[in-house]
């Protein structure tokens, strides 16, 4: 089995190793694995699996527990926060979105025979990888506000999709170049279009490989979101803040959004592996 | 006749690997042609050539009319006309037999849907997997992908079948039911170029082995006269090694 190591991972490294597949009859044989984030449960690993139920039931029974029996403050912090939650969403999903286009992109870019695409997707991802995401986060909010001004909110999905476009363009590259040579020559063979080919045979089972990196890498995104807070978007970390520096209750407030947090993540990554599930069982 | 597959002179190289040297063949109508040779001897090269997956250093390809090593010709309809075969199937994981088959006429020929699922059941059925329609290729065995790769490959209603090993990746057991389709194949007239050592096609369907050695053509005639009384000292020694 071949093993890609998660984009992130590697950090400004030059490539993320793809090493030859298993058995090419397949055209499945490479996994993508990932050594950062959530751990993603699938049933089949159940030491993974029950850590996972503990810690989803543990933090949810938590949050019930407080809300039920130590209203004084925790209620009060569970009624202010649900605004957060919902802009740390809207965050979060507008900045995939983006981010699987521009990711796409120079991943296609990264793998071009035409050399000056070739090389401006290598510079962005080289670039961006260079950089931590709270300094761009800064950067182009401000960078924006030279030449136009956009809301708070648009400049902080802007920074975060233009940041994780790059990883998830590594992640696209590694998840395209895992596919057997064999599939594309077989389509070309058949008279498809490189174009074609890339459409209907390669990026068809590409999704299969890349999904679960795309799915920690959006939990990952989920996570980083809360670094929008210092643009003065009222995400679940700025809400914890506005309530702890009203009622100075900083330990609860960030109990409760750090719980609430891991509620989220750990939601969305069983989420994942469901889908993964599902993808496995349907067309192998 | 004019030739269905003209090879001039043909040079290839990897680097400073030499693949094929000044190799020329003709493939009339018709013809069954098996290539054998050690490996490394250019054979999958020369295979690989017609259809243009790789390019010629230098020399000529010609296919009917068009030119293959000509960049101006369009390669894409040469594609269409020239089926290919692999050693290691190349099925496409994520479609099923049927779609396996239908996806290139769709495409490619823009048929519609049904006289692509038509055609698709008509070549299943041709090659003795009828039952398998909705099957993906993980769930077939190799000798049942093969044969899909096969219809597949069909399905353009190519003028020539290029076969590059299309048994060495089998189980013994299997390498028969893919002879077998073969075979059959050769006798409704098909032109095709096989790279294979297997000595019950050779003997049931063609009617020319060419021997390569080292990138080169050494010899070429009738099975008959190849195998039992071959004429260059590099053919009499390999074929002692398989026979």
């Amino acid at each position: 089995m071949a093993e890609v190591e998660s984009a992130k991972s590697t950090g400004v490294s030059k490539e993320a190793p793809v090493s030859p597949r298993g058995d090419p009859r397949l055209g499945r044989g490479a996994r993508i694995e990932v050594t950062d984030g959530a751990l993603i449960p699938g049933r089949g690993e159940k030491a993974t699996f029950s850590a996972w139920r503990i810690s989803f039931f543990g933090a949810l029974a938590l949050l019930v527990g407080l809300f039920l029996f130590k209203p004084h403050p925790y209620r009060d912090i569970m009624l202010f926060l649900p605004d957060g939650i919902l802009k740390t969403f809207e965050v979060t999903v507008m900045s995939i979105a983006c981010a699987l286009i521009i990711g796409l992109f120079a991943g296609l870019g990264r793998i071009s025979r035409v050399r000056i695409i070739n090389r401006i997707a290598t510079i962005y991802v080289e670039v961006i990888r260079g950089i931590p995401l709270l300094v761009q986060i800064f950067y182009i909010y401000y960078a924006l506000g030279k030449l136009i001004q956009v809301p708070d909110i648009l400049a902080a999905v802007i920074a975060m999709a233009v940041c994780y476009g790059a990883y998830l363009g590594e992640i696209f590259r590694a998840g395209i170049q895992s596919i057997h040579k064999g599939q594309m020559e077989a389509a070309i063979a058949l008279g498809l279009t490189r174009g074609q080919a890339l459409r209907r045979i390669i990026l068809p089972q590409t999704v299969r490989v890349v999904l679960p990196p795309l799915g920690n890498e959006f939990i990952a995104l989920l996570k980083d979101s809360s670094l929008v807070s210092i643009l003065a978007v009222s995400d679940l970390l700025r809400r914890g803040r506005e309530y702890a520096s009203k009622t100075f209750d900083y330990f609860e407030a960030f109990t409760v959004v750090a719980l609430v947090y891991l509620v989220m993540t750990l939601f969305f990554s069983r989420l994942v592996a469901l889908m993964e599930e599902r993808m496995n069982q349907r067309g192998r | 006749m004019a030739d269905r597959v003209r090879i001039v002179n043909a040079c290839k190289y990897f680097g400073k690997v030499v693949a094929l040297r000044n190799a020329s063949l003709s493939v009339k109508p018709g013809e069954v042609v098996l290539v054998i040779g050690p490996s490394g001897s250019g054979k999958s090269t020369m295979l690989r050539c017609i259809n243009r997956l790789e390019h010629l250093s230098s020399g000529e390809i010609w296919v009917d009319e068009d030119k293959v090593t000509d960049h101006a010709s369009d390669i894409r309809k040469i594609r269409e006309e020239v089926g290919m075969v692999f050693q290691s199937f190349n099925l496409f994981p994520h479609l099923t037999a049927l779609e396996n088959i239908t996806l290139a006429p769709r495409v490619v020929k823009k048929i519609s849907d049904t006289d692509a699922r038509d055609l698709g059941r008509k070549l299943l059925a041709r090659v003795g997997l009828s039952e398998k329609e909705t099957v993906f290729p993980e769930q077939l065995s190799g000798g049942q992908q093969q044969r899909v790769a096969i219809a597949r490959a069909l399905a353009m209603s190519p003028k020539v079948m290029l076969f590059d090993e299309p048994t060495s990746a089998l189980d013994p057991e299997m390498i028969k039911e893919v002879l077998d389709v073969m075979v059959e194949l050769a006798k409704e007239g098909m032109t095709m170029l096989v790279v294979s050592h297997e000595m019950g096609f050779a003997r049931a369907a063609a009617h020319t082995v060419v021997f390569m050695d080292n990138g080169e053509i050494i010899e070429r005639g009738p099975p008959e006269a190849v195998f039992a009384a071959p004429k260059e000292e590099r053919t009499q020694r390999f074929l002692k090694h398989i026979l």
